[in-house]
């Protein structure tokens, strides 16, 4: 977690944050105890499965939802009495969003919006105009909106959260349902949007693990409503990876592994048992995993190799995945939270009480294994 | 407000510069508004939130049979009652302005109240609710973007039944007449934006209460005939249904000198009773609205799908 030394607002700044929702037969803690700060100018990520918290933080950060406990601001402005100020500042655009009305064209629809931020009517249309162009969707500005492909309709979704320029844009979960092209045009957008004002400050919400680390200089990985750890994507993977691992491909090997984990720094150097490789009789080349104790040991086996006359064909650098890191703070993989907690908890995701009383335990604090006991936070200082 | 960096990975494309647009030093700068453009943005508000109800009025011109045809039927059958019982003619005119004025009780049930158990189901609620205005400026936007239709409605219905059916008015204070007219939709639409801040709280219970109220306001309104035939209830709806005590003065302005005419109150005295139902119903409303807004975010019901 980082902290401000400067005087100015931090861009986000959540203090042990809970929400509860009243629900039978006992309440639902959608999220407990949060502490999040964002720097003004930074693309921060919240990464977790459904039903982890992001959608019900995003809503307290966006004005829609009280925080039950804790304190919320958004560029110094508490979310909780200063609503109207967050308001003229921020804009949101959802994954799956269906807003508008469905008789009026694409052009129409956004112009509708920007008469709620008070832009002069033709200055109105003429911002709309810009920003059709800007998103892509020029050629469906006569289009009504009930006709538009899910990707076309989130296009028009980012023309409308960008209608006020606001400082700080939620973007929660935008590219569910889109197809590859579509969501590579948006995470596009999203870098053109943010890098084109210095200050300009996006939290983004997804359980798509290269999303994330595509676009995020940092992120928190949520669940169960607690943050389990905040940090860089390579600070986040250098948690789970103390040592440092590189696969390693040479013509031949002299002496077997053996002969490279007797080198200093060498921590293991193991044959690869890799089934894409194939058997190692069939290959013609050796491939070995070297464990070293640091990069620099790495040297030291480049000049042993050279001795026992072997060329190295490849050499990379093995980094563990955000899954990894998932796995290792919550014990069960990310997809396979995903797929446990899907049905249940999509709608209460999106900031809606009901839950099935299961899951309202696991929720509230009493986990029912161990492996699922929420950890306490990794801050990493940027 | 800190100047951060962005991470040198990020460089902006040629589309970039479409992305700036009236920028502010801060974000503190940008949230401070001041009170004319608070105002103006809500009244622009007002005509944004109006232009999907006058544009679907052109796209979507089933709308004249579903609600002015067919309610004219019910109207007429009214008419053909009074007929086959030989009423005083003005009781025609009452049926045909009473039709003419149920357009408005229907516009500000299901196209305002109810308009945002929609909104929410639809998405656009929360929407709403992350735009800097006033709730009471979306409102006021459908409500007069619905005006076009109602009064629309109004007007063929009563210049219809008035050449179909005969009937013929004696208006003698026409001032005092479109007065009571507009304070009646004024203190309507307030009424209106009341059972509107029940939707920002709830669904589908405030649907049903909506619907349960339809029918009997439709009654102790006396649409098809006067309200003081109601006797000590006629007196209560006055008190409290816009419609009821409009009506009850259009009808005597409208048909001066019938003794059938005879209201609960005089016209002048009706008319001050709809100034002060203006005046409470939009001042609760403001306050309903915030309050439900806050109970809502509360809650956690401004984005409850299917209440």
């Amino acid at each position: 977690m980082s902290t401000s030394t400067s005087t100015t607002p931090l861009a986000i700044d959540v203090r042990a944050v809970r929400r509860v929702y009243k629900a039978r037969p006992k309440p639902i803690v959608a999220l407990d105890g949060v502490d999040l700060q964002v720097e003004p100018g930074e693309l921060f990520g919240l990464l977790g499965p459904n039903g982890a918290g992001k959608t019900t933080l995003i809503k307290i950060l966006t004005t829609l939802l009280l925080p039950t406990e804790g304190s919320a601001k958004v560029f110094g402005f508490d979310v909780a009495r200063q609503t109207s100020e967050i308001r003229r500042i921020m804009n949101i655009v959802s994954g799956g969003e269906t807003s508008g009305y469905g008789l009026l064209q694409v052009r129409e629809q956004l112009w509708m919006f920007s008469q709620f931020y008070g832009l002069p009517s033709r200055e109105g249309w003429k911002r709309v105009d810009e920003l059709m162009d800007a998103v892509g969707i020029q050629d469906l500005a006569q289009q009504k909106i009930n006709g538009l492909s899910t990707g076309q309709r989130q296009k028009m979704n980012f023309a409308r959260g960008l209608l006020n320029d606001p400082w700080i844009f939620f973007l929660d979960e935008p590219t569910l349902g889109l197809d590859v092209s579509a969501a590579r045009a948006v995470r596009e957008l999203i870098r053109d949007w943010q890098a084109a004002v210095p200050g300009r400050t996006i939290l983004l919400t997804s359980h798509y693990m290269a999303e994330v680390e595509e676009l995020c200089e940092r992120l928190a990985i949520v669940d169960r409503g607690r943050i389990l750890a905040i940090g860089s994507p390579a600070e986040l993977r250098q948690r789970v990876q103390s040592e440092s691992i590189f696969v390693l491909e040479v013509d031949r090997l002299e002496g077997g592994p053996g002969a490279l984990a007797r080198l200093p720094g060498v921590v293991k150097a193991l044959i690869s048992t890799d089934a894409d490789a194939g058997a190692p009789g069939d290959r013609q080349t050796v491939e070995v995993k070297l464990v070293l104790a640091e990069d620099a040991a790495l040297g030291g086996v480049v000049s042993a190799l050279a001795g026992l006359n072997s060329h190295i064909v490849a050499l990379r650098k093995s980094e563990p995945s955000l899954e990894d890191v998932f796995v290792e703070l919550v014990g069960r993989g990310f997809s396979d939270a995903v797929a446990d907690e899907t049905p249940d908890d999509t709608p209460n995701d999106r900031g809606t009480p009901p839950r099935p009383p299961d899951r309202a335990e696991a929720l509230g604090g009493e986990p029912a294994t161990v492996d699922e006991e929420p950890r306490e936070p990794v801050a990493f200082t940027r | 407000m800190k100047e951060a960096t962005p991470s040198a990975a990020r460089t902006p494309s040629r589309a970039a510069g479409r992305y700036v647009y009236r920028q502010t030093a801060s974000p503190q700068e940008a949230a401070q508004w001041s009170r004319r453009r608070i105002i103006v943005t809500n009244l622009r508000t007002m005509i944004g939130r109006a232009y999907p109800r006058v544009i679907g009025l052109k796209r979507e011109p089933s709308w004249m049979f579903f609600e002015i045809l067919l309610p004219f039927l019910t109207t007429s059958a009214f008419v053909f009652v009074y007929r086959a019982l030989q009423a005083p003619q003005e009781f025609i005119g009452f049926v045909v302005l009473g039709g003419a004025m149920t357009a408005f009780w229907g516009n500000v049930i299901w196209t305002m109240g109810v308009q945002l158990y929609w909104e929410k189901d639809q998405g656009n609620l929360d929407l709403y609710f992350t735009t800097p205005i006033s709730m009471m400026s979306v409102l006021f936007g459908m409500a007069s973007g619905s005006l076009v239709s109602s009064c629309l409605r109004a007007a063929i219905v009563l210049l219809v039944g008035a050449l179909v059916y005969g009937v013929s008015f004696a208006i003698n204070d026409w001032l005092l007449l479109g007065g009571v007219f507009a304070l009646t939709l004024t203190a309507l639409y307030g009424f209106g934006m009341i059972l509107a801040s029940l939707f920002v709280l709830w669904g589908r219970e405030a649907y049903h209460l909506t619907q349960a109220l339809q029918e009997p306001a439709y009654f102790v309104s006396g649409l098809n005939f006067p309200v003081a035939k109601l006797g000590a209830l006629g007196a209560v709806a006055i008190s409290v249904i816009p419609l009821a005590v409009g009506l009850d003065a259009m009808r005597q302005l409208a048909f001066t000198g019938s003794a059938a005419t005879a209201g609960v109150l005089s016209p002048g005295a009706e008319a001050l009773v709809l100034v002060a139902m203006t005046v409470i119903f939009i001042g609760v409303a403001r306050v309903a609205l915030r309050k439900m807004e806050w109970l809502a975010r509360h809650e956690g019901r401004l984005t409850l799908r299917g209440g």
